[in-house]
């Protein structure tokens, strides 16, 4: 009776590790993406404290979510206070998409980061465009949270 | 060519008084024909100069090797195995045995010899019918030693064609882009090769990002996309010279480059503030023309082979589909409907039908259909493959196909397929290194 007990209780513990566990797991990682938009910080630099280089976008779309906006916000205020800063925009895709179209697409994304950087007052001037399609991964990871990583448009400063 | 409605392949027609061979290939490749190729005579003065100029013990077997190995890969033909030969390959060159050849089941026979006369390689070779015991070709020609693999192309060229009424494409190149190291930094060179796979030979260095190379369809000249400089720009390289130049001076990424049918124009994209859209320039006058003027991206133009249409790639409809226009950007029309992304169409050079990537539930296909969007047919389904080009007889698609890689990004590769239009046939295409966007030559020979 006693040990019929002990193991029932040793039972319910191992299933609630097991469940624990199994939550923790899928927590990480769904917990680094929101939709299919990577919003995780494993392949994020900083151009300066607090300032990400770069945003992330969903599958197909060049469209800047509420974070992205954010970060470039961040950037336009460093780059506002850093006047001789030039930068590049360097816009890709995941492997998921044909060679040619993903250079159009990359490009498509750095140009909307641009577009956002200058309406906060960032010159044209100080930014250039570069695409690289899907040929720059920084995951070489072939499941969604590695094309979510390469869905992006990362600032890189050019002097 | 005659097309004959009958299920069985390869037809003979029995007791006929033209009673040749023929090789219907608009069907799948369910019963390749038996073919016997012996090995071309060589007298002993000819194979020991040429074992001294070309380091080959015996030329005459080594050009028939590249023969049955042509034959054999285009999946319409099966060489026979040369041990059960009864015939020495000078006698039956004068005069085959029939019985012999037909008693290994041999439906057609190659015979031929080859000399050296005045410093060059001469060839002579005959194609029979050995059921009906006859003749069906016969030609000889002349051409310097080091062309040793090209006559054996050529050879293939002509008796494909003779069984076959449509023209071969075995004296044909393919360059294509070579790959090595981590896909985080994957190297890429321009290489070219025999379309066997034969003569692989590098033309850029692997210092700049190159992709897309294309053969100019009257030349030896490819356009390819080259990130010198982190520029990305769409460049004309000569093969024979190695001379490059940019091809326009466009301000911004220039991508997706293809030559017209006459060879005298590009036809690319050009990507202004997001927005990408199709130009030509003209290799002559420098004349560059806007053809397409819309807020979508507007890629991977593709000429049809009069030069009247182009097929391109756009997401005017929110998402990737195939679309023709008129050359001049006129009357533009979506043509693929199904279920799915449609990408890099391609223009068949018989013009009937347009070669296409689509991507549906996570899968990456090759197909094709009519240039009316009808008829799509789904010839390869993978995980991931993309870029299909047409072989000049417009029967066979190379393409470039890639391997998943495993949770921590490896076992990742990525090689060269060729199919058959029917959906029969796939083969590898070996290459020294991984490898990615092939583009097939017109025949050389030409």
């Amino acid at each position: 009776m006693k040990l019929y007990k002990i193991l029932k209780n040793t039972f319910l513990v191992v299933v609630a590790c097991l469940a624990l566990s199994a939550c923790a797991t899928s927590k990480k990682s769904t917990g680094q993406m929101q939709g299919d938009v990577y919003t995780g910080t494993d392949t994020v630099e900083y151009l300066a404290s607090g300032v990400p280089d770069r945003v992330f976008f969903a599958t197909n779309e060049s469209v800047l979510t509420t974070a992205s906006r954010e970060t470039l916000r961040k950037q336009a205020a460093w780059l506002r206070k850093n006047s001789k800063v030039t930068i590049v925009l360097e816009g890709h895709a995941d492997e998921r998409g044909t060679r040619e179209y993903n250079l159009a697409l990359g490009e498509r994304r750095a140009n909307a980061a641009k577009d956002y950087l200058m309406t906060y007052g960032i010159s044209s001037d100080r930014i250039s465009v570069l695409s690289y399609g899907k040929e720059r991964p920084v995951d070489s990871g072939s499941n969604p949270l590695a094309w979510s990583k390469n869905r992006r448009s990362v600032t890189v400063k050019a002097n | 060519m005659k097309k004959i409605g009958l299920l069985i392949f390869f037809i003979i027609l029995p007791n006929a008084v033209n009673a040749l061979i023929e090789v219907d290939i608009t069907r799948g490749n369910l019963n390749p024909l038996p073919i016997a190729v012996s090995p071309l005579s060589i007298d002993e003065n000819s194979r020991k100069n040429f074992k001294k100029i070309l380091q080959k013990n015996n030329i005459g077997s080594e050009i028939s090797t590249v023969v049955e190995n042509n034959l054999k890969t285009s999946g319409l033909f099966n060489p026979l195995n040369k041990d059960a030969f009864l015939q020495a390959p000078d006698i039956a060159n004068l005069k085959p045995r029939f019985e012999d050849w037909a008693l290994i089941k041999a439906q057609a026979l190659i015979t031929g010899e080859v000399s050296l006369v005045e410093e060059k390689l001469r060839v002579e070779f005959r194609l029979w019918d050995v059921l009906a015991g006859k003749e069906m070709m016969a030609l000889a020609f002349t051409t310097v030693p080091t062309n040793w693999r090209r006559v054996g192309h050529i050879i293939t060229d002509k008796v494909y064609e003779r069984l076959t009424g449509e023209k071969g494409y075995f004296d044909t190149r393919i360059i294509y882009v070579a790959e090595e190291g981590p896909k985080t930094k994957r190297i890429k060179k321009l290489a070219i090769m025999d379309q066997d796979g034969a003569n692989n030979k590098y033309i850029t260095l692997g210092n700049e990002l190159v992709l897309t190379p294309r053969f100019n369809p009257t030349s030896q000249m490819v356009t390819y996309l080259s990130y010198f400089r982190n520029l990305p720009r769409v460049y004309l390289l000569d093969i024979e010279t190695g001379m490059q130049e940019v091809v326009g001076d466009f301000p911004g990424m220039t991508f997706a480059p293809r030559f017209s049918p006459d060879g005298k124009k590009i036809i690319m994209s050009f990507a202004k503030d997001g927005n990408s859209d199709i130009y030509t320039m003209d290799l002559e006058n420098r004349i560059v023309e806007r053809i397409t003027n819309h807020s979508s991206i507007d890629t991977s133009p593709s000429y049809s082979p009069d030069g009247k249409y182009i097929c391109f790639n756009s997401d005017r409809s929110g998402y990737q589909q195939i679309y023709i226009m008129d050359k001049d950007g006129r009357n533009v029309k979506r043509i693929s409907f199904g279920k799915g992304l449609y990408g890099t169409p391609v223009w068949s050079p018989r013009g009937d039908l347009i070669a296409f990537t689509k991507l549906h539930k996570g899968k990456f296909y090759i197909g094709v259909m009519r240039t009316d969007g009808s008829g799509e047919r789904l010839l390869t389904e993978n995980f991931y493959q993309e870029a299909p080009s047409w072989s000049p007889n417009g029967r066979v698609l190379i393409f470039y196909r890639e391997t998943k890689t495993d949770d921590k990004g490896e076992g990742f590769s990525a090689k060269l397929w060729s199919i058959d239009l029917t959906g029969y046939n796939e083969r590898l295409v070996p290459t020294p290194s991984d490898a990615s966007d092939p583009s097939w030559s017109s025949l050389l020979s030409n």
